[in-house]
Formats: structure tokens, C-alpha cells, sequence
């Protein structure tokens, strides 16, 4: 196999132009800085556009219209820039066009600072902007999948006409790992309702709709669906969770630090599991579910770097059949594996 | 061509089905109101020009939100305020099309203020009307940054102060002093010469755009009757006799003479070059032919440290990168966050023969200190019976544990004896390699001018690496 070694925030990148995008648009950021960068360089070298854009607000537009065209479209940001974002994301979800968008999280509230958090998981996850909708959220937790899943995020975007998020942290951007890169995509679906600038598509591009019975209607559709996307495209890895008496629950850097948890564990004689999401919406519920029927399993242990914003779906599938616990670090700190280590043991 | 003006032109839907209810063949906008009357201007322009299959036309927010309801040409609905930028995207998405961006002052001249001005300063192709009515018309009538002096809006109710509100902002001159609009001028709606007027600014102003010259806009000065409490002919003589004077019409700049259509030439790579326009080089490809040592089982968490600029991150890039090229699971990552206080760089490498969990160090199997305070404060976090290599030229007291293998390595100065301070860091290199002893001299020699790219240290590295094999003396 022929890899490379590559940062996550570069794999991005070479991602989204081996999935065939052709614009990007975004605005200075650290920790996601990188990205417009290496962005800069190759975009134009594939015949595609990239464009510092004025702020967030005239990135996200520019995303806007430019998913309204024939061609696959990208900004990237970081939680601050993401918050701006969102009155321009909820136009994109309305009116139903596909684009990425890449979150590399960084600590807050306020200007907070450039250090890991994951702290933007209700914004993204849950929507964040005004209205009903949900945003495709992706977590990759290595450089590779920082790649695959900025691909994946333009082909589910593609698929359900709808904004995909990858959500990732600082670390994950900033760390080097061997990075295969696949073929590039050659076909990109028809997209029939784009504005194609030609006598047969003199289509509309818009989220108004002023009577009450259409928009509610719009708005069923929307959630159907949301719940399709739910059915179908759920992706999450389990490590150790067959025998598991304790599953840890994290994404992202948290679900590298969490498999060192599980091993050490493990090689102690415990007997505990991983259940990482990779599709943070959707959200793997029916696996904790299913985990959380177990006779086998005594606890759920939930890390994040946020005062506990995932925990709270986790305890919804949970619903109450087994404690959940909840370690949290924010700030920027990364908790140490002897840390949570420590927490899990008195959680006992 | 007079008679024509106000006759609906092919580039408007005979009805309006999109606006709903029954009255499917007027406009939504008042009597009097001035929208009706410059779409239809702009709507015989395109027709005439030919370009409505290629015309996306941007709705904004306030009363012409629903310019699509009568353009049949592409629509975009924007966000308030956001229309230039919308455009801008898809106009570089579709470098082809004849973008329109139309928009009110409250989201010209107040909310969309820095997206306009960065669009005619970037000179985006695309063509500006904006509708100036001096209110907010679409929200029923609150004071917009138009508004004048003394004016009566529903938020300035005993009219605009300029100690409260600030001065009508003239649009049309502060976007004329940018170098690259190419055509700016300001006309009105109110009698057959100045509606004649404001057809020829339409026409030139799209025409500039079909001819790629650049960015263009036009001001209107548009009778609101209803926001102003006026009858539409009030309104029109309130244009001549007040707004005017404060806004007055006219040519503002023109330098569609003398500019030249922007072309872009882009490139368009076949797919099989794309690996190689994204530096998307394996070294194991590369390095193919030499043979490598059988995997061992292997677990290395390797801390290296220093300050800026002795090329600690280097070092542990190119470690990572050679394990990798011995088939080794490996991370590499740079001191980040709040780690990076005082000065000093560092990385996490792991090297391991299975599947790398966390990235992160805790506690290093191996620390390479290249100065003091690096040591200092890793030294207790490595893992008994681990190794610490360290810089003994800068470091004068040894490190203190004794539960660890410690290696003095005088790599600076050796450096420095080879031709380049630089080189520290593949002395260090080549002590690590020696004393950990799974990875491969001949491989290495191979793959370090692939790695660290810069051809004028070359030598440097591999005489500045063979050597550090030689002073880590076991
Ligand atoms: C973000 C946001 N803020 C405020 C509004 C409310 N709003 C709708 S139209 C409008 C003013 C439009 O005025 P103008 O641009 O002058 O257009 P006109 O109606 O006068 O043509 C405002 C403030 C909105 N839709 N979105
Ligand atoms: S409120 Fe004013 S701008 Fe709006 S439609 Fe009526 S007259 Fe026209
Ligand atoms: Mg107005």
C-alpha cells in the first residue's frame, strides 16, 4: 500500500478535490487556517476556484451560490467562524443544496481559544441555526479519515441534497498519520435542480415560503428525510464491545485516547469496550440500543471535550437501562488516559 | 424603442404562477412603487441581449424578495444583505453566466454593507442594482441608512438626527472611489426622461458584464409611496425636488473604455495527473526496490524536544516517515494548544507495529531533549527503563534518573564541526536509529533526501546522521 504521511487539515484538502470539488471559500482561522491554505495552492492547479472571502458570512454565501451551480462547493472554519455561519447554512439547508463544510473545533465560548474542544457539537449536530434542520455530521478521528470522510461528506451531500459537516478537533487536523488516498471521482450525480445557466434549467434557488401549509409541509418533507438519513447512513466502529461490561463513548481525538483506555484496561483483566460514532448525525442510537439491552454490559462511559454535549443523545438511547457516566475536560486540556482511567475506576 | 419600455419583455413570465393567489398577472408591489418599473427595464435588457438562459438573478431581502416570482431566467433567493457574495460564488462556480445582484438599501448600504464593498472591490463580474427608496419598505417603513436628515421613518420618529443616526450614506460615490468598479452611476425614477435614462444605465451596465469587463452598478432612486406616506405622484416629484439633491443622479465612473475583458484561463488536468499536482508521493513507491527488515514488534512513544528552530518537529517527521516506510503504524504531532507556552517545540511520534490509539504522549518510551528546559520538564514523565537522549553540548547537568538508559549526544557542536547547527537534529537521528536498532541504515540513507526535500543539506543530513550512529556507542 502506498501512503503518505500527511496532516489531517492537508488530507482534507487532497479529499475534497479527489471528490471532485471545484470551489472553496473561506476566511481565516486558527486552528483551520491550514486548510484555506493548502486550499489556495491546489484548488487552482485542478481548475477550480478558491476565494478568501470577506468573512464567514460572505464564505457561507459564496458556498450558497456556488451549490446552486453544476459543481461541488466547500468552505472550512472553526467554531467561532462556524457560529457566523449559521444564519447562511440554515438558507442552504432550506432550500435543500448540497455543500461541505469543515469544523475544526477549537475552544470556547466567546474567542475562547485555538486549542482542542468539542464544544460546537449542539451547533452542528442539532442544527445551530434558525429553523428545522439537521446538517450531515461526519468525526473523523485520523488523518485518513479525515480524507475519506470529507469524500464521503460530498457524496451523502450530494445524495440528500443537503450540507455536510466534518467535525473535527485541532488535534486531528494538526496530527500526521499515512494517509492512502484513493482514485479520483470522475462523475458527480446529476444534479437536475441546479442553475445550470441554460434554456432548460431556468430553476429556483430559494427557502421563502409564505404560506403556512406549504412550509409545513416543506418542513415534513425535511424531516422524512432527516429520518431516511437516519435508516440508512448511521456509521460507527465498536472495538471490544461483544464481551464489553463497560462501552466508552467518545469521537473524534477523545475515541483515540479512549482505545488506549480500553487496551490498558483490558490488559488489567477488565472487561471494556469502545463504540466510536462516525456519523454524529445520524446518530448511532440503535447500537447503544442495542448494547444497553445487554445483560452483559453494567455502564456507559462518555468523554468529551465540552461540558457533556454528546452525553446527553447517548442518554437518550440509553434511556435510563444503565448508568451513564460522564468525563469531561474543556479549554483546550486533553485528559490523560491514566485520567479517565482513574474517573472510570471510581465510577465503580 | 420607447413604446417598448413598459411592455413585458420574454424574459418575464406571462404569469406569475409562483406568486400564488389569484391576481396572477400583477406585480405584489404597490402603486407607484418604482421595483415594478426597473425590472421591467431590466427584463427587456436581457432579452434584448440575449443572455436569459444565462442569467441568474439574485433576490434579496426586503421588497424585492420576490424578484423571482416575474425574471424567468435562474433565481437565487439570498440572505439579507448577502446577494454579492451569492453571486460571487456562483459566478466563479459558472464563470459563464450573467449574474445580477438586486437589492434594497437596507441590504445594500446597512446589513450587506462590507459584501458589496468587497465585491465591487474585487471587481467581481457581475452587475449592481440598487434600489435606493430612502426606507425600509418591506419591514413597513423603518429608517434605512438612505434615510435623510430630518426624514420620518417608523424608527425615527420625529426624524433622523445626524447626532443619533449619522448621515445618509451615498453608496454610489463610496463605491466610485474603488479602483475596480468599472462603470458607477446614479439616475431616478420619476418622469419618461429619467426612467429613458435609467434604461440606457441598465443596458450599459449589463452590456459591461457580457463583455467581461468587470463589476457594475447602478443607483435608483425609487419612489416607496407607501413607505413614505405619499401618492405616487408626491412621490415622484419628493425624488426631483428632495432625495435628488442629497443623491444626486449622474455618472459617478466610467472606465469601460479603456478596460479589457478578464479572461481566466484554467486549467483542466486529466484525472491521471491528479495524484501528482497534489504532491501525492508514497515514499514507499519510491523506495520500492530496497529491501527492508522483517517488522518487529515495536512501541515507541518518542517525545522530542527543544526550541524553535533546531528542527524538532523535523526530526520527528522524518522518523515517523521512515517508520512508515518500514511498514510501521505511526503518528507525528506537533506540540499544539496550550502545550505550546515558553517557547519550546515538540512532537509526539508513535511507532508501533499495530494500529496507533491515542497520539497523544504521556509518558515517552523515548525522550530526544535537545535543550535544557526541554529536558526539565519531560524528563520525570518518561517510562522506567526507557531512554533519554539528549543534547550534552547544551545541556550541562545530566539528566538525574537512574531507572533509564541516558545518552549524552554532543550534537550541536558535532553539527557545527559538519558545516551546519542544522544538523543537530540527524545526529540525533542517528543515535536514535542506532540504539533502537529496527529500522534500516541502507533505507535510511535512500530515503532522507526524499523526506527533507531542501537538496542543499543532502549531505549535510546523511553525513550529519552517519555520524550520529557513530557517537550513540552502546
Ligand atoms: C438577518 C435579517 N435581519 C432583518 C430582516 C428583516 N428585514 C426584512 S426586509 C428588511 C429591510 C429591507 O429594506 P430594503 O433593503 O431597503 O428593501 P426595500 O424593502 O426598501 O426594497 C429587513 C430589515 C431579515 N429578513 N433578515
Ligand atoms: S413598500 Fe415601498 S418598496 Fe415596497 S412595494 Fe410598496 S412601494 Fe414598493
Ligand atoms: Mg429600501
Amino acid at each position: 500500500m502506498s501512503k503518505v504521511l500527511i496532516k489531517g487539515n492537508e488530507a482534507v484538502v487532497r479529499g475534497a478535490l479527489l471528490a471532485g470539488c471545484k470551489n472553496f471559500f473561506g476566511y481565516p482561522i486558527t486552528p483551520a487556517s491550514e486548510i484555506a491554505e493548502a486550499a489556495a495552492y491546489y484548488f487552482p492547479l485542478l481548475g477550480g476556484t478558491f476565494l478568501q472571502a470577506e468573512s464567514e458570512i460572505g464564505a457561507i454565501n459564496m458556498v450558497y451560490g456556488a451549490a446552486s451551480s453544476p459543481f461541488r462547493c466547500m468552505t472550512a472554519s472553526s467554531s467561532p467562524g462556524i457560529s457566523l455561519k449559521m444564519e447562511g447554512i440554515s438558507y442552504i439547508a432550506g432550500a435543500e443544496l448540497p455543500c461541505v463544510i469543515i469544523d475544526i473545533m477549537r475552544g470556547g465560548p466567546g474567542l475562547g481559544n485555538i486549542a482542542p474542544e468539542q464544544a460546537d457539537y449542539n451547533q452542528i449536530v442539532k442544527g445551530g441555526g434558525h429553523g428545522n434542520y439537521r446538517l450531515i455530521t461526519l468525526a473523523p478521528n485520523s488523518a485518513q479519515e479525515m480524507c475519506d470522510l470529507t469524500m464521503l461528506a460530498f457524496e451523502l451531500s450530494d445524495k440528500y441534497r443537503n450540507p455536510a459537516v466534518v467535525l473535527a478537533d485541532g488535534i486531528i487536523g494538526q496530527m500526521m498519520e499515512p494517509v492512502e488516498f484513493p482514485e479520483p471521482v470522475q462523475v458527480i450525480p446529476e444534479r437536475p435542480w441546479a442553475l445550470k445557466g441554460s434554456a432548460d434549467s431556468h430553476n429556483l434557488v430559494c427557502s421563502i415560503e409564505l404560506e403556512p401549509d406549504r412550509l409545513e409541509e416543506h418542513n415534513r418533507k425535511l424531516q422524512e428525510k432527516y429520518a431516511g438519513i437516519s435508516r440508512q447512513e448511521i456509521r460507527c466502529e465498536t472495538i471490544h464491545c461483544e464481551d464489553a461490561e463497560h462501552i466508552f463513548i467518545g469521537y473524534g481525538v477523545v475515541s483515540r485516547i479512549l482505545h488506549s483506555v480500553v487496551e490498558s484496561l483490558r490488559a488489567e483483566g477488565i472487561k471494556a469496550g469502545l463504540l466510536r460514532p462516525i456519523t454524529l448525525f445520524p446518530f448511532p442510537a440503535p447500537q447503544i440500543e442495542h448494547f444497553a439491552a445487554s445483560k452483559k454490559l453494567r455502564s456507559f462511559f462518555v468523554c468529551e471535550l465540552s461540558a457533556g454535549q454528546m452525553v446527553d443523545d447517548v442518554r437518550l438511547a440509553v434511556n435510563g437501562r444503565k448508568p451513564v457516566h460522564l468525563h469531561t475536560r474543556m479549554g483546550g486540556n486533553v485528559p490523560s488516559v491514566k485520567e479517565i482511567v482513574e474517573t472510570f475506576k471510581a465510577s465503580l | 424603442m420607447k413604446s417598448n419600455i413598459l411592455q413585458k419583455s420574454d424574459s418575464f413570465y406571462d404569469i406569475f404562477t409562483r406568486k400564488g393567489g389569484t391576481q396572477l398577472q400583477s406585480t405584489h408591489y404597490c402603486p407607484g412603487c418604482g421595483h415594478g418599473i426597473l425590472h421591467k427595464l431590466i427584463a427587456e435588457a436581457i432579452s434584448d441581449f440575449g443572455i436569459q438562459d444565462r442569467t441568474v438573478l439574485i433576490s434579496p431581502v426586503g421588497c424585492s424578495v420576490f424578484a423571482y416570482y416575474y425574471f424567468d431566467v435562474g433565481n437565487i433567493q439570498s440572505a439579507h444583505g448577502r446577494a454579492p457574495a451569492v453571486a460571487t460564488g456562483y459566478k466563479r462556480s459558472n464563470p459563464d453566466s450573467i449574474m445580477i445582484s438586486y437589492q434594497g438599501d437596507g441590504d445594500l448600504a446597512a446589513i450587506g454593507a462590507n459584501e458589496i464593498l468587497q465585491a465591487a472591490n474585487r471587481g467581481e463580474q457581475m452587475t449592481v442594482f440598487f434600489v435606493n427608496n430612502a426606507i425600509y419598505g418591506m419591514t413597513g417603513g423603518q429608517m434605512a441608512p438612505t434615510t435623510l436628515i430630518g426624514q420620518k421613518s417608523t424608527t425615527t420618529p420625529r426624524g433622523r438626527s445626524a447626532q443619533n443616526e449619522g448621515f445618509p450614506l451615498r453608496m454610489s460615490e463610496i463605491i466610485a472611489t474603488l479602483e475596480a468598479p468599472v462603470y458607477v452611476e446614479r439616475v431616478m425614477l420619476t418622469d419618461t426622461k429619467n426612467i429613458a435614462r435609467t434604461r440606457k444605465a441598465v443596458r450599459k451596465a449589463l452590456s459591461i458584464q457580457i463583455e467581461k469587463k468587470g463589476f457594475s452598478f447602478v443607483e435608483v432612486l425609487s419612489p416607496c409611496p407607501t413607505g413614505w406616506k405619499m401618492t405616487p405622484v408626491n412621490s415622484k416629484k419628493w425624488i426631483t425636488d428632495v432625495l435628488s439633491r442629497y443623491f444626486e443622479p449622474g455618472l459617478k465612473k466610467d472606465v469601460s473604455e479603456d478596460r479589457q475583458p478578464v479572461i481566466q484561463m484554467r486549467p483542466q488536468p486529466h484525472f491521471d495527473q491528479y495524484h501528482e499536482l497534489l504532491d501525492i508521493k508514497s515514499l514507499s513507491d519510491e523506495l520500492k526496490d530496497i529491501a527492508l527488515p522483517e517488522i518487529r514488534q515495536v512501541n515507541d512513544e518518542i517525545k522530542i524536544a527543544g526550541f524553535g528552530g533546531q528542527g524538532v518537529l523535523s526530526l520527528g517527521y522524518a522518523l515517523a516517515n521512515i517508520a512508515m516506510g518500514h511498514a510501521y503504524q505511526v503518528s507525528w504531532l506537533p506540540s499544539y494548544g496550550p502545550e505550546m507556552r515558553g517557547g519550546t517545540a515538540n512532537c509526539s511520534v508513535k511507532i508501533s507495529d499495530l494500529r496507533v490509539a491515542s497520539p497523544i504522549i504521556d509518558n515517552p518510551h523515548t525522550l530526544v531533549a535537545m535543550n535544557k528546559p526541554s529536558l526539565k520538564r519531560f524528563e520525570n514523565d518518561v517510562q522506567p527503563g526507557g531512554l533519554i537522549l539528549y543534547d550534552s553540548g547544551l545541556i550541562d547537568t545530566a539528566p538525574e534518573r537512574k531507572d533509564v538508559q541516558v545518552m549524552g549526544i554532543n550534537a550541536t557542536e558535532e553539527a557545527d564541526a559538519l558545516g551546519s547547527t542544522k544538523a543537530a537534529n540527524m545526529i540525533m537521528l542517528g543515535a536514535y536509529v542506532k540504539l533502537r536498532g529496527y529500522l534500516s541504515k541502507d533505507y535510511i540513507l535512500k530515503a532522507l533526501p526524499l523526506i527533507i526535500k531542501n537538496k542543499a543539506f543532502t549531505e549535510l543530513n546523511e553525513k550529519a546522521f552517519k555520524r550520529g550512529m557513530e557517537l550513540a556507542k552502546i
